[in-house]
Order: C-alpha cells, then sequence, then structure tokens
C-alpha cells in the first residue's frame, strides 16, 4: 500500500496535500479506498460550501455500504473535482490523484499525521 | 434466459379486457401518445410459462430457509391468503358509501386496536406503504408537533450509528439534520454520548429496540428519559418487534411514535413488491396529527356502526385512501389465528431459534457479542477472512448452492465482514440443524479450498452477477433493436 511523503492523513482515512499556506486539495486514502472496495458513487459538495474540520463533507457509496467522507480541514470549497462523479472508480485507481475538493483559506489542519505515523496507525487497525 | 421483450412475436397476444360497453372519450390531442406504445407481444401460454421459468430462478421463503437479518422472512401462512382473497374485500371502492363498507371498516378498527395493545400506542394509521414510509411518517408527526408549540428551533434527529439506514436517510427526507452517536462496544447506546448530544435543539431520537445487533438495550427507560427531558420526542423502528412482540411494549418504553412492518413481524408477504405496509402508531397527543382517516363507532339501541373520522390537524395524506388494505386484511388474520397466548409465543420461539443456531455455531465462528441474543445474531468474519481470504460474501454465496437464502451481509456497519442471522420463529430444529451443519460445512472448507468458494455459487441460475459494473453503468429500460438511446 501506498503513503506518499508529501500528504497530511487523518485517523478517518483522507489525505491532504497543502498547496500553499492556506491551499489545499483532499481525497480519500490508499488504505481506505482498499478497505471500501469498488467504488459506485459519490456525493460532493458545491463550491462555495464551507468544509469544518473533522466533519462530513462528502459521502461515498460502495456496493457494500454508503460512507461518509471527514473533512481534514476547516475552509471554503474553492472547487469540486467532478470528474469523480462520471469516474468513481478513478479513486479505487488512483487515490491521490483521484482529489474530492479544494479548500482555500484552510485552518484546523493541526494534528493530522505524516505518511509514517499514518502507516503505524493503520497497523493498529489490523 | 431470455427477456420478455426477447420472446416477443409481432401480431401475438390474448384477451384480457372485457369489451368495452361504455361511450369511448378520447384524450386531448396534446395528452396522447405520438408513437404506439412497444409491449411485448406473447400469447397467454407463453406468458404463463415465462413467470413460471423466473419463479424457479428465484429464491421465496417457500423454496427453502431465508434466514435474511433485520428482515424477518417469516412463513407466510396460507390462511391469510384466504382471507385477504373474499370477495367483501377484493371487491371494494375505496369511495363507496360507509354502510356498505362496514366489515372492511370493523378490519381496520379492530387492527388498530389490537396493534395498539401490541405496542402501548393510542391511535395508527395504515396509510404508509413500507417501513421507511412509515418513518418518514412519523417523523412528520414529530415535526407536527413541535411546530404546533411554535417551537421552531428544535432542528436535529439523533440516530446511532448502528441504525438502518433508512433512519437518517428518512429524517433527513424530513428536512432534519442528523446526528449519527457512536454505540458502546456492546452495540447499545452509549447514555453519555446521548446526554451531550440532546438539547434545545433536538427534535427527537430515532431507535430500534431490540438494537440493530440484535441485543435488547436494557437502559432504553434511561435513554428516553434524556431525550424527553432536553424535549425531544422518542421513535421506534418496528424492524425488530418479532423478538419482543406481545412481551414488551414500545410504549411502555417511553417511545410516543411506532412505525411496524406488517411484511415482517405479522406474516404478510415480503420481497418483490410485496406490497409492504407500514402503519404508524402514536401516543394519544400526537393523534390528531395522523395521516389519512381514522375509524370510529357510532352507538346506540339499534347497534352499533363504524364510520371515518378526520384528524383535526392532519399532516394530510402520505398514501391513497387507506393503504394497502388487503396487507392490513392479512395481519388482522395471523392475530387472530396467534391470539393472546400465540403472538408472544412466536417472540420467544424467534429469539430461541437465533440462540439455538447462535450457540451451535460459536465454536467455528466468531460471535460479534458473546451474548444472548434476542431474534438474530452477528458474526464477525474478519479473521476467518485475514486467514484465508474467504469473504462475509463468499459464505454467502456458498450458502445458495445449498438451498439457503444468504444472511445479511455487511451490515451493521459497525460489524466488519458482518453476517446477520435471523431464522425467525418458522423454521423447524430440523432445518435449523441442516442450516447449522451446511455453515460448519462452509468454514471448514474456508481453510482447505478457498478458491473453490471464491466462485461460489455453482448450482444457481447466476453465479456472481457483476454488482460493480451494475451500480456503475445501469441499464434500467429494454431498447428494443433500431432504437434510440
Amino acid at each position: 500500500m501506498n503513503f506518499p511523503e508529501e500528504l497530511r492523513y487523518t485517523k478517518t482515512h483522507e489525505w491532504v496535500k497543502m498547496e500553499d499556506d492556506t491551499t489545499a486539495y483532499v481525497g480519500l486514502s490508499d488504505y481506505a479506498q482498499d478497505a471500501l472496495g469498488d467504488l459506485v458513487f459519490v456525493n460532493l459538495p458545491e463550491t462555495g460550501d464551507t468544509v469544518s474540520a473533522g466533519e462530513t463533507f462528502a459521502d461515498v457509496e460502495s456496493v457494500k455500504a454508503v460512507s461518509d467522507v471527514y473533512s481534514p480541514v476547516s475552509g471554503t470549497v474553492a472547487e469540486v473535482n467532478e470528474e469523480l462523479l462520471d469516474a468513481p472508480e478513478s479513486i479505487n485507481e488512483s487515490p491521490y490523484d483521484a482529489w474530492f475538493i479544494k479548500v482555500e483559506g484552510v485552518s484546523g489542519q493541526d494534528g493530522l499525521m505524516s505518511a509514517s505515523e499514518y502507516e503505524a496507525y493503520i497497523k493498529t487497525l489490523e | 434466459m431470455k427477456l420478455v421483450f426477447e420472446k416477443s412475436s409481432p401480431g401475438r397476444g390474448m384477451e384480457l379486457l372485457a369489451p368495452c360497453d361504455v361511450p369511448q372519450v378520447e384524450l386531448a390531442k396534446e395528452n396522447q401518445r405520438s408513437s404506439r406504445l412497444r409491449l411485448p407481444q406473447m400469447s397467454e401460454n407463453e406468458i404463463s410459462r415465462h413467470y413460471t421459468e423466473l419463479a424457479k430462478g428465484a429464491h421465496g421463503v417457500n423454496d427453502g430457509f431465508y434466514p435474511l437479518g433485520s428482515c424477518t422472512m417469516k412463513y407466510n401462512p396460507k390462511i391469510n391468503e384466504k382471507a385477504a382473497s373474499l370477495k367483501g374485500f377484493t371487491e371494494l371502492h375505496p369511495l363507496q358509501p360507509e354502510h356498505t363498507v362496514q366489515g372492511a371498516l370493523e378490519v381496520l378498527h379492530l387492527a388498530e386496536i389490537y396493534l395498539c395493545q401490541i405496542t402501548g400506542m393510542d391511535a395508527m394509521t395504515f396509510q404508509p406503504a413500507a417501513g421507511a414510509h412509515g418513518e418518514l411518517t412519523g417523523l412528520l408527526l414529530i415535526k407536527a408537533y413541535h411546530e404546533g408549540r411554535q417551537d421552531g428551533k428544535r432542528r436535529k434527529i439523533i440516530v446511532p450509528d448502528s441504525a438502518h439506514g433508512t433512519n437518517p436517510a428518512s429524517a433527513a427526507m424530513c428536512g432534519y439534520d442528523v446526528v449519527s452517536i457512536p454505540s458502546r462496544e456492546d452495540g447499545c447506546v452509549d447514555l453519555e454520548q446521548l446526554q451531550a448530544a440532546v438539547g434545545e435543539d433536538t427534535a427527537g431520537l430515532m431507535l430500534t429496540n431490540p438494537n440493530t445487533v440484535g441485543l435488547f438495550d436494557k437502559n432504553i427507560l434511561e435513554i428516553t428519559r434524556i431525550v424527553h427531558e432536553a424535549g425531544g420526542l422518542c421513535y421506534y423502528d418496528g424492524a425488530n418487534l418479532n423478538a419482543i412482540m406481545g412481551i414488551a411494549r414500545p410504549g411502555d418504553m417511553g417511545f410516543d411514535v411506532v412505525h411496524l412492518n406488517l411484511h415482517k413481524t405479522f406474516s404478510t408477504p415480503h420481497g418483490g413488491g410485496g406490497p409492504g405496509s407500514g402503519p404508524v402508531g402514536c401516543k394519544d397527543f400526537l393523534k390528531t396529527y395522523l395521516p389519512g382517516a381514522g375509524v370510529g363507532i357510532w352507538e346506540n339501541e339499534n347497534g352499533k356502526a363504524y364510520h371515518l373520522t378526520d384528524h383535526e390537524k392532519s399532516i394530510g395524506a402520505v398514501k391513497m385512501f387507506y393503504g394497502n388494505f388487503l396487507v392490513v386484511v392479512r395481519a388482522l388474520t395471523y392475530i387472530l389465528t396467534l391470539g393472546k397466548e400465540g403472538i408472544p409465543e412466536a417472540a420467544a420461539n424467534a429469539v430461541l431459534n437465533a440462540n439455538y443456531m447462535r450457540v451451535k455455531l460459536s465454536d467455528v465462528y466468531q460471535m460479534a457479542y458473546e451474548e444472548t441474543c434476542m431474534h438474530e445474531f452477528v458474526m464477525t468474519l474478519e479473521k476467518l477472512k485475514h486467514d484465508t481470504g474467504v469473504s462475509a460474501m463468499d459464505i454467502a454465496k456458498a450458502l445458495l448452492d445449498y438451498g439457503i437464502h444468504p444472511p445479511t451481509m455487511y451490515f451493521p456497519l459497525i460489524v466488519h465482514e458482518a453476517l446477520m442471522v435471523e431464522p425467525t420463529e418458522t423454521e423447524s430444529r430440523e432445518t435449523l440443524d441442516e442450516a447449522i451443519e451446511v455453515f460448519r460445512r462452509i468454514y471448514q472448507q474456508a481453510a482447505k479450498q478457498p478458491d473453490y468458494l471464491h466462485g461460489a455459487p455453482y448450482e444457481t441460475p447466476i453465479g456472481r452477477p457483476d454488482e460493480v459494473t451494475a451500480a456503475r453503468k445501469p441499464i434500467l429500460t429494454y431498447r428494443w433493436e433500431g432504437q434510440e438511446t
């Protein structure tokens, strides 16, 4: 399983890529897509919505279940990856390219895990 | 097998409708179809064989054991069908004058009385078509109640994370914000979490007891007290009533509104369109908001007569007339057949059957909760999957080759690799023993022949449908050759 060094992670298995100090991309980790199985549907917020760290902002549906996706940071949704709506399988195929939202005015990113911390955390789940 | 459209042959057909003996009326031009409706053209013989073939490819309670957790797939006694096919019930029009439908009104009246006795409620509507529709109706009652008191700040419905997915969905449909509270390790409500979640914005709590993992929440009085003290109401999801009917009553536990699934607990047809019936019962203070008409009695020296009554502050109809009336006839037949002793006995046997299977399997299968269960139990196959690669899905599929319908899979979500087994009271000990033997055999096979199980089932008309493609690229209507998409 792959956990890129330059990303930060949450215990609820989202990743964050800080583009600069106040702008971030958010997606689901490799572990999450593997555990969820083949994704068949994604529900995304709209541009301009506000997201709060630890609160749900999207949901994903696999053949097994619908699961909430939690925002790792607080801020405003500047962009939504609408390609996911037609191709949810891209989250399974390439989880770190398949970003969900771009967030601006980011705050609340303290307490996120590094790749090695996240990997250690996942070991405790198995 | 071929689709009904593929069997169509131009010019073939049959006479179903009697000759028209009233003047024909044409629709206005703009309301007419511009092209002919394309329907399959078949003889009666062909269509009869088509549906028989479909029936042979399906698995119902009449075919074999059907331990689908949380669905209560009990046997539907034939006497229910006999009562529901009486001409006095089948050849009615819902707008007939009351004095010509006294028997039908008596059915609704008696069903309301008995179901209120069983649930501890004061009034009931039979309009909702099934469980989730009942949830929506019940929440609309709660909403009407708060609005009636000019209490507009109650925006939140609390739902435990073990709840059926329909609970949060119904709350969202009703315009509420959903607050999910985590369950304790034993699957029961965490009182501290609940206490922290309630407040001036709490509209209500949705709960089922026994809960989704098949355990009776012993803190139920404390739970409903916390919600009531915060000013919220308590909604009982009747999905799991089969474990306690005639023994414990939601009304006594502190619930204000309940829905029942007549197609689960009260032995009416279930699955494949049923149709279902999800009556909603409530305490007296909510009765005025009920949808549809109630049934009252006029009594004088000449006898008594049933009549329809309106509810003063009704939320309005949620379905036409009296809901799926013939389903209510079946449920009432069931209640009258079992009687006051039979109803709790059925519940007790449902619990006994579940525990019998649980104990007989627990040396092999890992139970999610090691305690006496109610009408169903949950196994977790996480370790099996880790050790052998055989998943809950593989075990479920393998059961099909033995003529057993799989248990509910991957639910509740709080248990990983879950299989949820609900045998119901209508299965004999022999059937349970055979199923236990099959479960054990498949478990042993998992270690030796995991690949065989990955490919199961082998004996069914369809092996493993491609669920992923079906969900991603569904084809929902038939395309005739040459038809534009």
